[in-house]
């Protein structure tokens, strides 16, 4: 990717966002993981937060801050440098998910989308891994993608107030786990009983933007055995 | 026992907020902090505190809190008569509450809300560095919920105040306010009609308002394209624009991403100003430069740089 593809502009006047070519790819995602990972490490004053999008980095700077009014030069110096391969590899990670039951209750309608039988919605979910693109909208909310096209239904017309906790879902051809109640307007799948966000364990986030994601398949059984979502 | 308030009555929506929940953004943990920055810090600098000091953040009705120690307080922001044991008080200086007086606040004259400070601050147990209530995620003190009857709230230990400062306190709304707006990056994906109608026509800020966001309502906003896409970090003050063409302002609690196209940013400086805004206020957006942004900042003058 060369410089021309790559530029930085102000995002009000306390942040600066490194904008990517505007497509979901894998690359391109890479390429914003490693320049977070490098501005992060850099640790130039006056950063305050540095947030991975699909195609973009948003660079949270103290708009008063000494030394602040370089970041955009210095923005301009990194993407100028080769990239880096820091933070290019993510974590490999898998989620147990049960599909039974009252766990995928939007099952059916993902198969009449795709116009075959839910046991094929499901065989087409846990056939790929999944790329974090992106961790936001709640904590430890991760966007996975790509999702098989032919099961890539579009959001639900209308968002459900109250999605359970550990929901395995998919919209618009990304996959996701609500890692707490919440609203929300994807296809709910399956259930975890993986926590996305856990704030009692040593490392409170399972994903990060980078980390690959497989599906693994758990009975019902399986699920009420491990699943520790009720006990709060 | 430490020093602590107890909430007798909670006011319509009281939070104990700090300057906000920094460095985890991209772990989709949202800031969260005070609607209003200027007023927070101004408190705890009437208070005796620094501004990073955890304080409360009041509503539109105020609360009513019991100390069991004497107590030096401050508020800024929303002017609301407030009293220390029956006795109007004068919220331009910080005030004594005697151990086992009440600080009540009473009738509100402007502004939406009002920060309380305590010296010493505070004294929650910090959740990712912040004491910062974040309600939708349930995260900061108390489980991150807003403040209940019995409450109590340990304050920390109190330092000298400084004296010889120059008190200005935020010129609070009537009604409804003008911003100033930077374009933003997503600009070029709306009509240019679109823009003419954000920065000449006046919206109003819907009932569906609250710490995350303003839903406004006013002239349509129409998006050259389509109003999807690949999400990415949505800053504070910026106006996001879903398809309906009717703009959602973010405030203090928004979401750390959005798939939404964003049209402006409402500058720092007028952040405060936003913050004290109320559904059935009006709003006008005008654009400024990036220089009138940040002299307009250097202007409101933040405390403890």
């Amino acid at each position: 990717m060369t410089i021309a593809e790559a530029r930085v502009v102000p995002a009000g006047d306390a942040a600066w966002l490194v904008e990517l070519p505007d497509r979901l790819d894998a690359g391109i995602n890479g390429r914003a993981v490693d320049l977070a990972a490098r501005i992060r490490s850099a640790s130039w004053p006056g950063v305050r937060d540095v947030v991975v999008g699909f195609r973009t980095v948003m660079v949270y700077v103290d708009p008063l801050g000494a030394g602040v009014d370089a970041v955009p030069q210095r923005l301009d110096e990194i993407l100028a440098q080769p990239a880096s391969g820091r933070g290019r590899e993510g974590s490999s990670i898998e989620v147990p998910v049960c599909y039974d039951g009252a766990c995928g209750p939007d099952l059916p309608d993902i198969a009449a989308f795709a116009g075959c039988a839910p046991e094929e919605v499901v065989r087409r979910h846990l056939a790929r891994e999944y790329r974090v693109f992106v961790v936001g909208f709640m904590p430890g909310f991760a966007y996975m993608a790509s999702v098989d096209p032919r099961i890539a239904a579009p959001r639900r017309s209308s968002p459900r107030l109250k999605v359970p906790p550990g929901s395995v879902a998919i919209a618009a051809g990304q996959t996701g786990i609500y890692p707490s109640e919440s609203p929300g307007g994807w296809h709910i799948i399956g259930r975890t009983p993986a926590k996305p966000y856990d704030p009692d364990r040593a490392e409170a986030f399972l994903f990060a933007p980078g980390d690959r994601v497989r599906f693994v398949r758990i009975s019902a059984r399986e699920f009420d055995a491990s699943s520790r979502w009720g006990a709060k | 026992m430490r020093a602590g308030l107890t909430v007798v009555r909670p006011g319509m929506l009281t939070t104990v907020q700090d300057l906000g929940r920094v460095g985890f953004q991209h772990l989709g943990v949202p800031v969260a902090g005070p609607m209003d920055w200027y007023s927070h810090r101004l408190a705890n600098r009437l208070a005796g505190n620094e501004a990073s000091a955890a304080a409360l953040e009041v509503t539109l009705i105020g609360p009513e809190l019991e100390t069991d120690a004497d107590v030096w307080c401050a508020v800024a922001g929303a002017a609301f008569d407030v009293t220390v044991g029956g006795d109007p008080i004068d919220c331009s200086q910080p005030f004594a509450v005697p151990a086992g007086e009440r600080v009540r606040f009473g009738a509100r004259h402007a502004g939406a809300r009002a920060t309380l400070a305590v010296r010493g601050g505070i004294d929650v147990p910090p959740v990712f560095g912040s004491r910062a209530t974040h309600l939708v995620c349930r995260m900061g003190p108390f489980g991150g919920r807003q403040l209940a009857a019995g409450d109590r709230l340990p304050v920390g230990a109190g330092r000298a105040a400084r004296g010889g400062h120059e008190v200005v306190p935020l010129p609070l709304p009537s009604g409804g306010a003008r911003l100033r707006v930077l374009a933003a990056p997503h600009r070029p994906r709306f009509t240019g009609r679109a823009w003419e109608a954000l920065t000449s026509t006046r919206h109003t800020i819907s009932s569906q308002s609250n710490r995350m966001g303003y839903r406004l309502e006013g002239a349509r906003l129409t998006h050259a394209g389509p109003a999807d896409i690949l999400s990415e970090a949505t800053p504070i003050g910026s106006l996001q624009v879903p398809a309906s063409g009717q703009p959602i302002l973010l405030m203090a609690d928004r979401q750390t991403t959005g798939g939404y196209p964003i049209i402006a940013t409402v500058i720092t400086a007028d952040l405060p100003i936003a913050g004290q805004l109320a559904p059935g206020d009006w709003v006008e957006f005008r654009e400024c430069t990036r220089e009138q942004a940040m002299a307009a900042l250097a202007e409101r003058r933040p405390f403890d740089r």
